[in-house]
């Protein structure tokens, strides 16, 4: 039951799910993410485009086992609540091991993976993911 | 303004009846509970999530079949406090002088779509493009986050949670309008398969049918048509993010404990160590998780300690403070858009002494309240109930 969500509307967030462009407001220096044309928490327009740190704290944590069409491969899918300083994220896990397991405080950083292919387009999907820090994000 | 009749179906998979004919179980018993007929009624809401079941606009069914049509009418959504938003409506009217005497019903058919459609459908309860699309963030995943988060920082483990579906089962045996109507043990919960970790399938509450109603009534009113009306003290309403990236804390739901103060504020009653007002308590225990952190944002228990009270049995009858009588959630069923409504209707019961012996709560303050969160603390009602009237305000 896949939407059907328009493929333009992907391409326009490109800087944004590859390379967590975010935006800080010049009022009053809160950074939100993915950017929208006025700030959140205090309505000024006055912004500029941000990268967001690639590599960031775990807060919290899950492993998703009924996941979605498209990604049953993958299953089961590790899902972190990703602190990147400026402001959060939620991105999945990739890389976890026995060795690596998630917890707490645990250091991630970013790399670009494979999410989800969609059947009947035949469009593979990619995103930004976590994995346990090794000193390297890759994006 | 009181409650002044209350009705409930048979929680469950529902197949045999469809959505106008499971709503009239609930809205017949109501009527008659408040002895009143159709004609009598002002002002109808309904309150339906959907997306999944057949009627794409259930409230003009539902009104047609209980033959309520004519009176004004809307459907509201609050994902699962849905029935809360319906009551909260209904109260809206009779205080407004719009009607004296208004219906909220809450009906949902879940099982009319397979289950994955349905899971995926409660995926999307939160931030479409941002979590479920690109990070298959399913709905147990959200709780899931909290679950983890909660665990780490105080110390709670899965045992600790799965107590509360042991509680929770144990009270749904005895309720005959459950849909599990049978008492599980702990190792029952800590074998069942994660769904997402640290949420088990005995965690969750399940894919539900069913539906619930109350009959609300101003002073007046109540006071003619009974001589035990249900006083409402107060609803507290609130809201939380969409995405969940956006919030500062992982261990309790803002939008709830928000709610909650509202709540008690307008009930005139202190928000610390709420517990000795009560009775008992309906909460929202979508997930165990959910349940704990409730007894944090109610302000039952200081922040850190809801586990504490599940470990130490204090939310049986006989504790501090009897939560989810009913099987909550987790083992009554949770039909979302009946919920909250469900809530009502029990703890109305509860007050009354009508519910079946074995879990009715011992009624010695006279005071009740009701939790409800629409999808991970997206929305928020606390709704407190009583046998005496409010002192005017």
């Amino acid at each position: 039951m896949s939407m059907d969500l328009s493929i333009s509307r992907h391409w326009r967030r490109k800087y944004s799910i590859y390379r967590l462009q975010a935006a800080r407001c010049k009022a009053c220096g809160r950074v939100h993410y993915p950017p929208r044309p006025a700030c959140p928490y205090c309505g000024s327009r006055d912004l500029e485009l941000v990268e967001l740190p690639k590599h960031g704290k775990l807060v919290s944590f899950t492993k998703v086992y009924a996941v979605p069409e498209g990604a049953r491969a993958q299953s089961p899918v590790y899902v972190g609540l990703v602190d990147l300083g400026a402001t959060k994220v939620v991105a999945e896990l990739t890389d976890i091991t026995d060795q690596t397991q998630p917890k707490e405080g645990m250091e991630v950083e970013a790399v670009l993976r494979r999410t989800r292919v969609d059947g009947e387009a035949g469009l593979i999907y990619y995103a930004l993911k976590f994995r346990p820090a090794i000193g390297v994000p890759d994006v | 303004m009181a409650v002044v009749g209350y009705g409930h179906s048979r929680f469950g998979v529902r197949s045999d009846v469809n959505m106008a004919e499971l709503a009239w179980e609930a809205i017949k018993e109501a009527l008659e509970t408040s002895g009143l007929e159709p004609k009598d009624i002002e002002h109808v809401v309904v309150a339906n999530a959907g997306g999944w079941s057949s009627e794409p606009l259930p409230a003009v069914v539902v009104a047609e079949y209980a033959g309520l049509t004519g009176k004004p009418l809307h459907r509201v959504e609050a994902a699962c406090a849905s029935g809360s938003a319906a009551v909260a409506s209904a109260y809206e009217a009779v205080a407004s002088g719009m009607a004296d005497i208004a219906i909220a019903v809450g009906i949902e058919k879940m099982n009319e779509s397979p289950t994955p459609t349905v899971v995926e459908f409660i995926g999307r309860a939160g931030n479409y493009f941002w979590e479920f699309e690109n990070f298959g963030l399913t709905f147990p995943g959200y709780y899931a986050l909290y679950a983890t988060a909660y665990m780490a920082r105080y110390g709670a483990t899965e045992e600790d949670l799965c107590q509360v579906a042991v509680k929770n089962h144990y009270y749904a045996s005895m309720n005959p309008k459950a849909q599990f109507q049978r008492k599980i043990d702990l190792e029952t919960c800590m074998k069942s398969r994660y769904i997402a970790w640290p949420v088990k399938l005995y965690d969750s509450s399940p894919i539900t049918d069913g539906a619930a109603a109350v009959v609300l009534a101003s002073e007046e009113v109540a006071k003619k048509l009974t001589d035990s009306p249900v006083w409402i003290h107060s609803i507290g309403a609130a809201s939380g993010t969409a995405n969940l990236s956006k919030r500062d804390d992982y261990s309790g739901l803002k939008a709830a404990q928000l709610a909650a103060l509202a709540a008690y504020k307008r009930a005139g009653l202190e928000p610390e160590n709420t517990a000795r007002y009560f009775d008992a308590a309906e909460v929202h225990d979508c997930f165990t998780i959910a349940e704990v952190m409730a007894y944090e944002d109610l302000g039952f228990v200081r922040r850190g300690e809801g586990y504490k009270l599940v470990r130490e049995g204090q939310t049986y009858k006989g504790g501090l403070i009897p939560v989810n009588l009913s099987g909550g959630l987790k083992a009554k069923g949770h039909p979302i858009g009946a919920t909250g409504v469900s809530m009502i209707a029990e703890l109305t019961k509860q007050l009354l002494h009508k519910v079946e012996p074995g879990r009715q709560a011992d009624i010695r303050k006279g005071l009740v309240i009701a939790h409800n969160v629409g999808g991970t603390g997206h929305y928020a009602y606390v709704t407190i109930l009583g046998l005496e009237k409010p002192k005017a305000r």
